[in-house]
């Protein structure tokens, strides 16, 4: 039995910061099923690799559930129909990158009952190795913690390699986001489903699964199903970013994934809970990545919620859904507010890698960049011990040598430098410039 | 809702910020001197007001010429930021008491030109600018830097010196004194640890009661206004290289617990040793630059011509802390 005594203990990573979390609108809210509406829009690329190549042409009829774009080599994964209906166009569309992309926009038929008819596959001990990792890709499954990278690569541990561990990530340590949090409440046995699944595949010796200790009910549904079999669930500290990968690995392992490297390199696999419930419901029911859940919240929202979205929902109708905005609406984020990217219009689609939509009355404030005074906040609040401040300095003089030598690239632009920097410094925003100017010069 | 999007504000992340800004850092060290400036008037008499005053006007004074046309709120340039009467009042502190104080202000505006603006205004500069004054005025003006008033001699009472007219030789009109260093040094005498921790003794204005900087110091790294490593690797190494020369020589050497207490030790490590533009910003260099500072501290009070050594201490590894900083950089995660 974990209880308090442990959670006075928890584990974590040095560094990080400590964000108000911000989590109460949403945190009890069950999660709602969104009705469907007119009108959806798929982006072919909206996960990690090469974008997905569409297999149907404007016009087609299309089920729910369908796919409707497959993937284009391995790195890179398959598009389903979230409704039943008409292929509509496939043209550039609103991204929540900011830019617009090729998308397959499906009119959804009204008088559909938009009841699934995919079959199961065969339950995936009686399949083989590849045929498993191609029916995950065939699936389109991705990482729905935020970056989205296809889950079938996690699943094919390549010759020579094995994966000890398999960790689930149910951190969610970025503020206002709950999504996580209730899939792991609601749906604590098909997370641990999800994450046998990937044990049996990867050949895991034991599984665990990582939840921050703000979230004692999701603790304790996952312990009520994990009840032994080499499945552990691991109370961590409440620190931001306790979710990135790597973060989570030394977490639980006092152990540090070398620059460069993948956890498969020090013999783990990491997903999140929200993906294994997906590949729970895959091999139960068959079904595709059509839905995810998304919390909405924030001060803009009227009506903040969890919400399970038919992926490719644009965002204007969830909103709706979620009460409207308030009027004095000043900025919409995609994903958690530390890492998430700001919208400019309402016509951005819902993706595979969409954690939350918040919406906020503040205008973003204009604060003044001041000296940097040396005080080494940055440094003790980056996860990945870089130093931001002398780097900073770098990207401003473009010195592509001094960037690599302080290794720049092993940033993976969490922020904590920017958000503890009394300064402020956009020293995650000059971190993300020189990451560019250092790739620039390696492809020369 | 109408179909139209809101007229959204575009921005990269992060959307959150932890709040603390430079300008609240400079604000809370300020408040956090301000009982430092009522004891030192207590002891002393309303002419450490004064000398606090002069030393801020020529900080301020210099810092207005020379960066008032740099963009800050409300029209005061980078006067703003409060770095510069931080520096006018850390000055003033570390003077005696019967200073003049034409020579506090002239102290003020050297800190800031050759200690901050020359070398491109705050966050640039090698060395603590307040230091700098002080070292400037030691320099040109060394018997009075070394001319210590006793204190608790009637609050209104002003010393002539302090009034004096530039250049003009005031007489010393109060009662002087040596500071607990001086007597330890040159007469072989040691200070009750009483006088010392409550301020009731000879020195610069801000320096003599430990008491209250220790206090001062809590509150500071309670507000986490500060390297915590600076002054707590400063103290450590004081005390254990103290308590190491008294083992080896008890009747020159004084214990670790008279070094901590004395001279400007307790007020070097909270208000000096703690200025983050001039120390090292890895927290493996904080623990060097403490080291370093009190090795030296204790080197010069023992062997130097001095009987005080932190301001030269502090401005020596003010020098070596670019030297520290680059062989601390992080080591690579994971590597």
């Amino acid at each position: 039995m974990r209880s308090s005594l442990a959670t006075a203990g928890a584990a974590t990573f040095r560094h990080g910061v400590h964000p108000e979390e911000l989590k109460d609108a949403t945190a009890k809210l069950p999660v709602e099923r969104m009705p469907f509406v007119g009108e959806y829009v798929l982006p072919l690329s909206q996960h990690t690799g090469a974008p997905a190549v569409p297999i149907v042409v404007p016009g087609q009829r299309v089920a729910r559930g369908q796919r409707v774009a497959t993937a284009k080599g391995f790195i890179s994964t398959a598009l389903h129909a979230p409704v039943t209906g008409t292929v509509a166009a496939i043209e550039p569309r609103y991204h929540p990158s900011g830019t617009r992309q090729p998308a397959i926009v499906i009119r959804t038929d009204p008088f559909s009952s938009q009841r699934i008819e995919t079959e199961p596959p065969p339950p995936p001990d009686s399949m083989t190795a590849d045929d498993v990792v191609r029916a995950v890709q065939d699936a389109g499954l991705v990482g729905l913690g935020g970056a989205a990278f296809p889950t079938h690569v996690k699943l094919k541990v390549p010759e020579g390699k094995r994966a000890r561990f398999a960790i689930l990530n149910g951190c969610e340590c970025e503020p206002y986001l709950t999504c996580d949090h209730r899939v792991m409440v609601e749906r604590a046995h098909d997370v641990v489903e999800g994450l046998r699944i990937i044990m049996r595949r990867v050949g895991a010796e034991r599984g665990y699964v990582g939840v921050e200790v703000n979230k004692p009910d999701a603790i304790a549904a996952l312990e009520a199903v994990a009840n032994g079999d080499g499945v552990e669930v691991v109370p961590l500290k409440v620190k931001y970013p306790q979710g990135a990968e790597k973060m989570l690995i030394e977490a639980i392992f006092k152990k540090e994934v070398p620059s460069g490297k993948l956890p498969l390199d020090v013999e783990m696999v990491v997903n999140n809970v929200g993906t294994a419930a997906a590949l729970s419901d895959l091999f139960r029911t068959g079904q595709p990545l059509i839905e995810r859940v998304v919390t909405v919240t924030g001060t803009g929202v009227r009506r903040p919620a969890n919400v399970l979205v038919p992926i490719g929902t644009p965002l204007r109708d969830l909103l709706e859904f979620c009460g409207g905005l308030s009027a004095d609406t000043r900025q919409v984020i995609l994903g958690g507010p530390m890492m998430g990217q700001a919208q400019k219009s309402l016509d951005a689609p819902i993706v595979k890698g969409t954690s939350g939509v918040l919406a906020f009355t503040e205008p973003v404030p204009l604060v003044r960049e001041e000296a940097c005074i040396r005080c080494g906040r940055c440094l003790e609040a980056c996860p990945m011990i870089l130093n931001p401040s002398r780097l900073a300095a770098m990207v401003r003089k473009e010195d592509v040598d001094g960037l690599r030598g302080l290794n720049i690239l092993d940033c993976f632009e969490c922020a904590s430098c920017s958000f503890s920097c009394p300064s402020h410094i956009p020293l995650v925003q000059l971190m993300r410039v020189g990451k560019a100017i250092v790739r620039q010069a390696a492809k020369k | 809702m109408s179909d139209a999007s809101p007229r959204l504000d575009i921005a990269t992340a992060p959307f959150l910020h932890r709040g603390l800004d430079t300008r609240r850092l400079m604000l809370e060290v300020l408040l956090s001197l301000a009982p430092v400036v009522v004891a030192a008037a207590w002891f002393f008499g309303v002419g450490a007001l004064l000398i606090v005053a002069a030393s801020s006007a020529g900080a301020v004074a210099t810092e207005w010429v020379f960066h008032r046309g740099h963009r800050g709120h409300r029209g005061l340039g980078s006067l703003a930021d409060g770095s510069a009467l931080l520096t006018g009042v850390l000055l003033a502190l570390t003077l005696p008491p019967s200073v003049p104080i034409w020579m506090a202000f002239a102290g003020g505006v050297v800190g800031v030109a050759l200690g901050k603006t020359i070398w491109g205004g705050l966050g640039q500069n090698l060395f603590n600018p307040a230091l700098v004054g002080r070292a400037f005025l030691q320099a040109a003006f060394p018997a009075a830097l070394t001319t210590w008033t006793a204190p608790g001699q009637g609050f209104l009472d002003v010393a002539s010196s302090t009034v004096a007219a530039p250049f003009a030789h005031g007489a010393v009109d109060v009662t002087t004194t040596a500071t607990p260093l001086g007597m330890a040094k040159f007469e072989g005498k040691l200070t009750a640890l009483a006088p010392m921790l409550f301020g009731n003794t000879g020195g610069s204005l801000g320096e003599t009661s430990a008491l209250i900087l220790v206090l001062c110091g809590l509150y500071l790294l309670a507000r986490r206004a500060f390297d915590w490593r600076l002054p707590a690797s400063t103290l450590l190494t004081v005390a254990v290289v103290a308590e190491a020369m008294h083992w080896l020589d008890p009747q020159h050497n004084p214990g670790a617990l008279f070094m901590l207490l004395s001279g400007g030790l307790m007020f070097g490590a909270v208000f000096m040793v703690t200025d983050p533009v001039t120390t090292p910003i890895t927290p493996r260099g904080a623990w060097i630059y403490g080291l370093g500072v009190g090795v030296l501290v204790v080197l010069i009070r023992l062997y130097g011509g001095l009987p005080e050594g932190v301001m030269y201490a502090i401005l020596l590894m003010n020098g070596a802390t670019p030297l520290i900083n680059r062989v601390t950089q992080p080591r690579r995660y994971g590597g």
